[in-house]
């Protein structure tokens, strides 16, 4: 116990006295939740459009007026012909053109149907994306509250509505994202480069050599970046209940003993990098390609999983991200209990059995 | 006849098709200097290795202080120092964090470690250093350190892979001072070298070259033999 102490005690030199080290295991987390939260926001403000009506009818102009107060939106040009919607859309300012077609309003009254055209600029997909879904929900509001009884022609799906939500929902979002990132980060990433620091300085034929066993050596390793990633972790919910309205409508308790379990994960995931990687640049690099790219793009905590090709959704599958977020959400955002992530939960204790025994077994095979 | 600390027989180390340790022989006697030269490549590193617990050899019989290289390797490791070319002390810990860290893992006790401590710091005239960290100092006195945190726990025996490296002949001198200093007091040395003029320190050098052990012997007969004026002309005898 007392050889494990003192190992320990220099482990934590390494890292405090190490100012890239500090740099990224506390300067890092709090930028990636701040950038996360103020940058990649899903919601929409001062969209330029343009309008062509068509109809120029009550109807017409109220919709108008209710999208132009909605604050998301600011006219650029009234359009006199449809000529004029490709011409408007090279200059670039404008994303999203609206057509009332001719007796909109009459027809909507008469017929209970109406046409109506919304064009956008997809060469920004996601801003194209979300300005439809905007335009949509503001139209579709407008049409219940005038004639409650009364079904939109318009193809407004229930999709596009979701979309509309995120706007409110964007922090919930990323929050357990940025943390599943920030514990890869921390928990692998930085206990594959300091196993192998370790190597490459020659230091650890020194540790090998002394009576410290194997085992002592890794928990010792281990262990620091353990608390630390803890202690992250309860910066990142703080920060993410305070900073960003994230509630916790769950148990705080079942959160963090998941959130172990999945730290515990990434270590072994570090492990074993280290046990194949032969200096710390590749142990950085198979950190970084192997664990951190695939946790941001596969997890689904940017792009939904459902979106992609047919082989990266079984990729994603191997994800133990895509785990932990589906657990984090569901214990902050639905408050649900270990019942209802107990798939979840034993996909990721079945990931960290895995990984110590091939660490252990790689271990070995290393002192050969 | 006196008292042997290591024995080695038919040590054979084979990396796929090249073989490092081509049936390598020979014994080490309680508190002599060992010195275990050879042309870079010829196999020291990996034959000390093999004896450090750090490396398994392919086959062979071999015992370190007395306890057999397969079965009894945690009994060994609590009974040998190691040194490697490579440097051993950590950068980013001061000289007395270093001495801590060691003593920690070889379980000694903080009373122990602090009488210790304060008479090798004396020692090494590093008492006005004590609280730098290890980066800052001149690599000679890295040297010298490592060498003595090495035989801190007073370990039967030390192995030093090419101790002396990159430093200039006076560091050298000073850096043999405190080998002697550990020999007289008890402990076995086994150095790997390639500088000749250390050779001539050893009580008995063993020359080896492409993997085999060539000649062993003390320096004196060893120049008589190779009717050579110094280890330097019997080295090159060995290895053309």
């Amino acid at each position: 116990m007392e050889q494990l102490r003192s190992f320990i005690k220099k482990e934590f030199y390494h890292i405090f006295r190490d100012p890239r080290t500090m740099l990224i295991l506390f300067g890092i987390p709090i930028a990636q939740l701040l950038i996360f939260g103020t940058v990649i926001k899903s919601e929409i403000t001062d969209i330029h459009i343009a309008i062509y009506d068509q109809a120029k009818d009550k109807t017409s102009q109220e919709i108008t007026h209710k999208l132009l107060s909605s604050g998301y939106f600011i006219l650029d040009k009234n359009l006199e012909s449809l000529d004029d919607i490709d011409a408007i859309f090279k200059k670039g300012k404008v994303r999203e053109v609206i057509v009332f077609k001719n007796d909109f309003g009459k027809n909507l009254v008469k017929e209970g149907t109406a046409e109506m055209q919304l064009i956008a600029d997809a060469s920004d997909p996601n801003t194209a994306k979300l300005a439809i879904a905007y335009t949509s929900a503001i139209v579709n509001d407008y049409i219940k509250k005038l004639y409650p009884e009364m079904h939109m022609p318009m193809q407004i799906t229930p999709e596009v509505r979701m979309y509309f939500n995120e706007e409110m929902q964007s922090a919930y979002m990323f929050v357990p994202g940025v943390m599943a990132m920030i514990l890869m980060l921390i928990s692998a990433m930085m206990t594959s480069i300091s196993i192998t620091r370790e190597k490459e300085l020659g230091t650890m034929e020194i540790l090998l050599v002394s009576p410290l066993k194997p085992a002592q050596i890794i928990v010792g390793k281990v262990i620091p970046y353990l608390f630390l990633s803890i202690a992250n972790a309860f910066v990142i919910v703080l920060m993410g209940r305070f900073v960003f309205g994230v509630p916790i409508t769950g148990s705080f308790i079942l959160l963090m003993l998941e959130t172990i379990l999945f730290i515990m994960m990434a270590l072994c995931l570090g492990i074993l990098i280290s046990t194949v990687a032969k200096n710390q640049m590749v142990a950085m690099f198979i950190s970084m390609i192997g664990l951190l790219l695939p946790t941001m793009l596969l997890s689904g905590f940017i792009f939904p999983v459902k979106n992609m090709p047919i082989p990266l959704q079984v990729l994603s599958h191997a994800m133990p991200a895509k785990y932990f977020i589906t657990i984090i959400r569901a214990i902050m955002l639905k408050g649900v209990g270990l019942f209802y992530v107990w798939k979840e939960t034993a996909v990721l204790i079945g990931m960290t059995l895995f990984f110590i025994a091939l660490s252990v077994k790689k271990f070995k095979i290393r002192l050969e | 006849m006196e008292e042997k600390i290591i024995t080695v027989k038919n040590m054979v180390k084979r990396f796929g098709d090249f073989t490092a340790n081509d049936n390598l022989t020979f014994d080490v006697y309680k508190g002599e200097i060992f010195g275990f030269l050879g042309a870079n490549g010829a196999g020291k590193t990996t034959a000390i290795r093999i004896l450090c617990g750090l490396s398994s050899p392919t086959s062979g019989e071999m015992k370190v202080a007395g306890f057999d290289i397969y079965k009894e390797t945690e009994k060994i490791k609590k009974n040998i120092g190691y040194m490697s070319q490579k440097f051993s002390l950590y950068e980013d810990l001061t000289v007395s964090e270093n001495i801590k860290l060691y003593a920690g893992i070889y379980g000694i006790s903080a009373k122990k470690r602090k009488a210790k401590e304060a008479e090798l710091l004396k020692k090494l005239e590093l008492e006005a250093v004590k609280n730098k960290l290890i980066g800052d100092l001149p690599l000679g006195w890295k040297q010298k350190l490592a060498f003595s945190v090495a035989i801190f726990h007073d370990p039967k025996i030390v192995f030093l892979d090419e101790p002396t490296g990159g430093v200039d002949p006076v560091t050298r001198r000073k850096f043999w001072d405190l080998i002697y200093e550990a020999a007289n007091n008890g402990i076995t040395v086994f150095v790997t070298t390639h500088y000749m003029d250390e050779a001539e320190y050893c009580n008995r050098v063993s020359i080896m070259d492409a993997g085999k052990i060539e000649a062993l012997d003390t320096p004196a007969k060893l120049k008589e033999k190779y009717k050579a004026k110094n280890m330097d002309e019997v080295f090159i005898k060995i290895a053309r």
